[in-house]
Formats: structure tokens, sequence, C-alpha cells
């Protein structure tokens, strides 16, 4: 596995301070509990559904918090809540999506600098070569350039718009980063019945993309190897491709049963180490944070979850006319009639 | 750029502006000029469009002209054609894609119907596509398989799409230019077998003056609603794209006939103009509605549904359907078998005239 990004542009950011390092541990924590508490509701009826990314949070934390929001924008799948944390979103409008109420989510993609939630798998691949190209077409002094991140699976790659993205991304010399996470599985399928060639990064070749595998269970390689491949991507060198290796633990959506395609003996051999415990104690042996912290560190998540929850639990259903209102800028007359129609009958009722 | 246009005399009343003979290509090209200039995040795209100018000329000079950040050739991908707009238009553009055949929209209908559609929904309201996809569309040229299909029921069918459909140079021109600046996504379905027709176009005002004998100029309505192309008292034929043009045809020899056809050209086949069609058909109390897609589920079954809804205590008849047949588009020699020709709208124009209640 490669882990030394071979990227055109030199990455002269300082490496990350213990402050830093502390941060993306607090971010790991949090996502883990906000993760397990996310299933947890879904059993106890507070949610109808959550896909969960249990094992993925240093690939998700890590690449997210290279993000630039004052320029960047990433287009994410379902499974991001990791990157949305990261990237400071709301995250009871975040989970409403979860909720069932909204698709897209409840948050503001403007600011957030967060796609809506995209249930398409690959769907958003080729928009964010669309937002990148406008980064280019938009001809910005050096280094002002905002960079696209765009999610998605192994499964996901195997998608004909994921050729398109890279091709056309590769032609334009769009600034995108395609950001895979390898987490073994597309539901019950394991990667070696998914992708020919051995892996995803392997493909970027055939595009004459520079990419790198990295370990996804590290989640100081995924941040070094992410915000190298901005800088790349920032000094107009065009694409590149990240394969982040993971394992997604236990089940694909609260509606999977992981147990009909593999054993938890083979979970415990392939799952390989928890990226956050082992990010624990690297911090613990380097000294960069204590007992103390992590405690604290815990207590936060506990609080944070507490908060997303009752947010979760407050929201109401949107207003049905929203429904109609937001389909269009400029409504059509005939949507405008059903609307009519629609609060007449549902008043009477 | 072909700019082979020509004053033409008397195509105007004294008082109208004069107007400009020119081929819907032409009015086609000079709206997109025009559109690129007045708007700066306008970007055209698509297979072949930048240097060839298109298969169809379309777009041709603009690139050479506006510059190659704004007119582009893609990689031949229609889905990523079509992605790659939800992104343009998410970083603040208005793309105009072009898909080279509308049977080449097919591999581009997940990021037509998924995404570029439902943007504006899932983001609620924050990232409105201002997209407008210009689709050649229809057959009467001969071409190869998937070179003509008549899509509009499907595009019509899809929430968050808008659908119209030109008829006419004058038309082309003022619609293409309306479509482009929505803030909405604008299926525009170019009627490929009209491109070369000529007729008069007045670029000043999209409502210059009383409709003229072959249907190439507006009737005073708006460029958000239908247009009667020809007043009639006995029927209605309601028609779009390059099926206008023939209807226009059948009016004159049902005239011979004494027969007085009225001809609306729809134009918008999402949303359509019901209040349009309750005029026309409120009026001759007989309608007969004719399209080149497949009879099943096309929009004749819209149409007919809204002039009864409408028009039923004052209908003499039943709403006629002359259409394609549910069979794939045929190759060029059967083509003329497929497409309403003169003989079969007026078979239809006989039935509803016929008709008697049992
Ligand atoms: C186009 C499409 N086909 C099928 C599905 C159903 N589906 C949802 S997730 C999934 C597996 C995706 O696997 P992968 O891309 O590896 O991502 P992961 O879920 O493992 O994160 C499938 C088949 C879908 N969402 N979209």
């Amino acid at each position: 596995m490669t882990t030394k990004p071979v990227f055109a542009a030199v990455d002269d950011a300082a490496p990350l301070t213990h402050e830093q390092l502390r941060e993306l541990y607090s971010l790991m924590a949090s996502v883990r509990h906000l993760d397990s508490a996310a299933v947890a509701w879904q059993r106890q009826g507070i949610i109808p559904g959550y896909a969960p990314e249990l094992g993925q949070e240093a690939a998700q934390v890590g690449s997210g918090y290279a993000v630039d929001r004052s320029r960047d924008f990433v287009f994410p799948t379902y499974r991001e809540m990791g990157v949305a944390r990261a990237m400071g979103l709301d995250m009871v409008g975040y989970m409403s999506t979860h909720k069932a109420t909204w698709h897209g989510g409840m948050y503001n993609p403007l600011e957030s600098r967060f796609a809506p939630i995209q249930a398409v798998v690959a769907g958003s691949v080729l928009h964010a070569v669309g937002w990148a190209h406008g980064q280019t077409l938009s001809r910005l002094p050096e280094g002002e350039t905002g960079v696209a991140m765009t999610y998605f699976g192994d499964g996901a790659s195997s998608q004909g718009d994921v050729h398109e993205a890279m091709n056309f991304a590769a032609v334009m010399k769009a600034p995108v980063v395609f950001f895979i996470q390898n987490n073994g599985w597309a539901i019950s399928v394991p990667t070696e019945r998914q992708v020919a060639g051995g892996s995803v990064a392997a493909r970027a070749a055939g595009y004459g993309i520079p990419s790198v595998q990295v370990d996804g269970n590290d989640v100081v390689a995924v941040y070094e190897a992410t915000r190298a491949a901005f800088a790349h991507c920032r000094a107009g060198h065009g694409p590149v491709v990240i394969e982040a290796m993971t394992y997604r633990r236990g089940p694909h959506s609260t509606a999977d049963d992981p147990g009909r395609y593999r054993s938890l003996d083979e979970e415990r051999l392939s799952a390989g180490e928890d990226p956050v415990e082992r990010f624990r104690q690297r911090l613990l042996a380097d000294r960069v944070a204590d007992e103390a912290f992590f405690a604290e560190a815990q207590r936060r998540a506990e609080k944070e979850e507490e908060v997303v929850r009752s947010g979760i639990e407050a929201l109401g259903p949107r207003p049905g006319a929203e429904m109609f209102s937001l389909v269009f800028q400029e409504p059509t007359p005939a949507l405008q009639s059903q609307a009519a129609a629609w609060r007449k009958e549902s008043e009477h009722a | 750029m072909p700019e082979t246009i020509t004053k033409t005399p008397g195509t105007a009343t004294d008082t109208a502006a004069p107007a400009l003979h020119m081929s819907m290509q032409q009015a086609l090209n000079r709206a997109l000029d025009e559109i690129l200039a007045d708007d700066p995040k306008t970007v055209i795209f698509g297979e072949d469009c930048g240097r060839l100018g298109g298969v169809f000329r379309i777009t041709d000079g603009l690139q050479a002209k506006h510059g190659e950040d704004r007119v582009f050739d893609t990689p031949l991908a229609e889905s990523g054609i079509l992605g790659m707009s939800v992104g343009l238009a998410m970083a603040g553009f208005h793309p105009i894609p072009e898909v080279q055949f509308d049977g080449f929209a097919y591999p581009a209908i997940n990021q037509i119907i998924c995404q570029i559609a439902r943007m504006n929904y899932r983001s609620r309201g924050t990232l409105p596509m201002p997209i407008t996809l210009r689709v050649p569309s229809f057959g009467g040229i001969r071409a190869p398989e998937h070179h003509g299909e008549s899509l509009e029921a499907l595009f019509a069918h899809v929430p968050g799409l808008k659908v119209v459909s030109p008829s006419n140079p004058h038309d082309a021109y003022h619609l293409l230019k309306y479509a482009a600046t929505r803030p909405d996504p604008v299926i525009f379905m170019e009627p490929k077998s009209r491109y070369w027709q000529k007729g008069p176009v007045d670029v000043t005002t999209a409502t210059p003056g009383p409709a003229t004998p072959d249907g190439g100029m507006d009737d005073g309505g708006s460029l958000t609603g239908a247009r009667v192309a020809r007043e009639g008292r006995h029927l209605t034929l309601v028609a779009w794209g390059a099926m206008v043009a023939r209807c226009l045809q059948v009016a004159e020899l049902a005239a011979e006939d004494g027969i007085d056809v009225e001809v609306l050209d729809l134009r918008w086949l999402k949303p359509i103009d019901a209040e349009a069609l309750a005029r026309s058909v409120g009026k001759t109390r007989r309608a007969v509605v004719v399209h080149e897609a497949p009879l099943t589920s096309g929009l004749g079954a819209e149409v007919a549904q809204l002039i009864t809804q409408r028009c039923f205590d004052t209908l003499k008849a039943p709403v006629e359907r002359v259409t394609g047949f549910d069979v794939p588009y045929p190759s060029g020699d059967l083509e003329d078998e497929y497409i309403p020709n003169i003989d079969r709208i007026l078979f239809g124009i006989q039935r509803v005239l016929e008709y008697r209640r049992g």
C-alpha cells in the first residue's frame, strides 16, 4: 500500500500541532458516539433508519478536517456523517434526513459547503467535476481555487458515472479529489467481487490521474494525504484519487443483517485495528493527551449527542405546503392548483 | 456564423417592426450568441459543439467569438455532460448543455431525473438548477436508429422539469432566450426536421403582431403559453414542434372542403397552457391532438384530459388523437408511415366531425 502521496505540488503546510491532534481525536470521539447513538435511536423508534459508519471515523474525520470551508465544496453520499461533523455542520440538520424529515437534509448546502445527502450511489461524483470545472472557468488567482471533494464507495466505483467523472476531470484538469472509502463491502458483496483490477486507486493510472491508497484507519495519514491532494488541485495540476482502506464494522444500514454474508469471527479478523482506539494509544504514547482529556472528550460527545437527539425529537414534520413550493423556483400553474386542492381537501379532513 | 439573414418584405404588418428572415438553425444560433453576450455566467457545452459548431451547427461560430471557456467540447459521455451541468449550476453558472440527438439523452436519464430535476427540491430551494438542455428532437430526417425520438412525455412526467418545443424560427429565438434565463431546468426540444426552414423572426419583440400563414409569428400570446397559429371555427388541431407546420398544411387542405380548422401550437409541454386549450376548444367544440410520439401514455392523453375537464359540456365529440404508433421509431423507409401524415390527420378530423352520440 502506497501511503506516501506522489502529487505534483508540495504540501508546505506545517505538521499538525498537538492542539489539532487533540481536536482530531475529539471529532472522532464525537462521531463514534453519535454514530452508535443513531443506531440506538433507530432501535428506539426515534428515527426510521440510518447508515452507520463504525470503523470509518478516521477516513471521514481525517479527510473532512482538510476541507477549507471558505472555498472548497464537498459532495457526499449517505454515509458521510463523520465528514459533516468534521466540517462543522448543523448536526440536527444533517440527521433530519434519517428522521425522514427532508431527503437532502435540513442544513444549508451553500453555507456549509456540503451538498445535499445523496442516495444514488455515484450520483454526485459528476457534480463535483462540474463544480470544480466552474472553479477553473472562474480564473481565480493562483492558490485561491476551491477544490471539490467527492465521496463514494468501492461499490459505487462500479458505476459508469465514476468512469465518466474521472475521464472528464482528467481531460479538463478539474480540481477534484475523488475520495473513495473502500470499506470492504457494498452491502453483502465484498470488494474482490466488486472491483476488478485490485483497487479503485489503480484505475486512476488509466486516466493519468495521480492516486494514493492510504491506511483509512490512520486519521493523520488520511488528513495528510487529503491535504496534499488539495494542494495538488489548487496548484492547477488537476484531479487526484485517494482510496482510503477501511472496514465497515457491523451492518450496512439499520435494515441490514450482516450475519447472512459474514460471521462475527470473520469481522473480527478482517476489521483490523479500531481507528479510534489506535489514535488514542498513539496520543497517549506521544504524550499529546492524557486519560483526563479522553474522559472529557467522551463527556462532551455524550452531551452533544443529547443535544442532537433532542433536536431531532423536536423536529416536527415539514408543513405539507413545502412539498409543492420547493419543486421549482417558479412554480407551474398545474402545481399551484394541485397545492390549492390539497390545501382545501386537507383542511376539510 | 451563418449571417445570411435578410429582410423579408411584406411578412409583417406595416406598423410592426421589420422582421428578419432566417432558418430555425440561424435563429437558435443568434439566440445563443446573444445569451452568451448578455450573461457572462452562461456556458455552452456538449459533444462537438465547440470547434465544429455542433452536428446541426446550432452553436456555429460561438466558440470562436466567445472563447473556449464559454463554449466547449466535452468527452463523449451524456451522463457526464448532464452531471457536470449540476455542478456548474451549483457553482453559479447557467449551463446550456446539448445532447447531440434525442436518443442519446437516455444514457443521461439518471442525471436528468434523479439529479437535475430534484436538486432544487432536495436542497430546499438553495441550489436552483438554471439548466437549459437542448435536445434536437423528433424524426423526419431519415436518420439512423436513436437519432429521432419523441421524449416529451417522459420529460414532462418528471417532477421538477419543464419542457418546451418551438415550431418556427421566431419562437425558437424567443423561447430559447426565455428558457435560458429561467431559474428552473428546461428541456428545450428542437424539431430537427425544421432546422433549415426559414421564416420571419422579429428579434425586437416576442409578440409582434398577427399570425402569418406559415405560423411564423406570435399571435400576441405570451411566451409562457400556447399560441394560436391559425384561427378557425370548426375544430382545433393541437400540436407542437414539427407537427405544427404539418397541421397548418392540413388546415389549408381542409379549408378547400369548407372546414375551418384552428391550429393551436402548444409550445410548452410542461406546464401545458390549459387555459389556451379551453379557449380554443371552448370555441370550436372539437379537438384532435397530433404528435409524433407513440400513442400509449403519450402527451395526447394529457391534452385530451385537460380539454375534457374544461370543455366536457360543450364538446361535440371525444377528443381524437393522431400519433406515432407503439413501436420503436422505425427506419427511414417507414418513417412516413409512422409520423402522422396529412391523410391520417384528415381522417382524425373526419372522426370528430362525423361523431354521433350513440
Ligand atoms: C444507483 C444505485 N443502485 C443501488 C443502490 C442501492 N444501494 C445502496 S448502498 C449500496 C452499496 C454501496 O456500496 P459502496 O459504494 O461500497 O458504499 P458503502 O455503502 O459500502 O459505504 C447499494 C447497492 C443505490 N443506492 N444506488
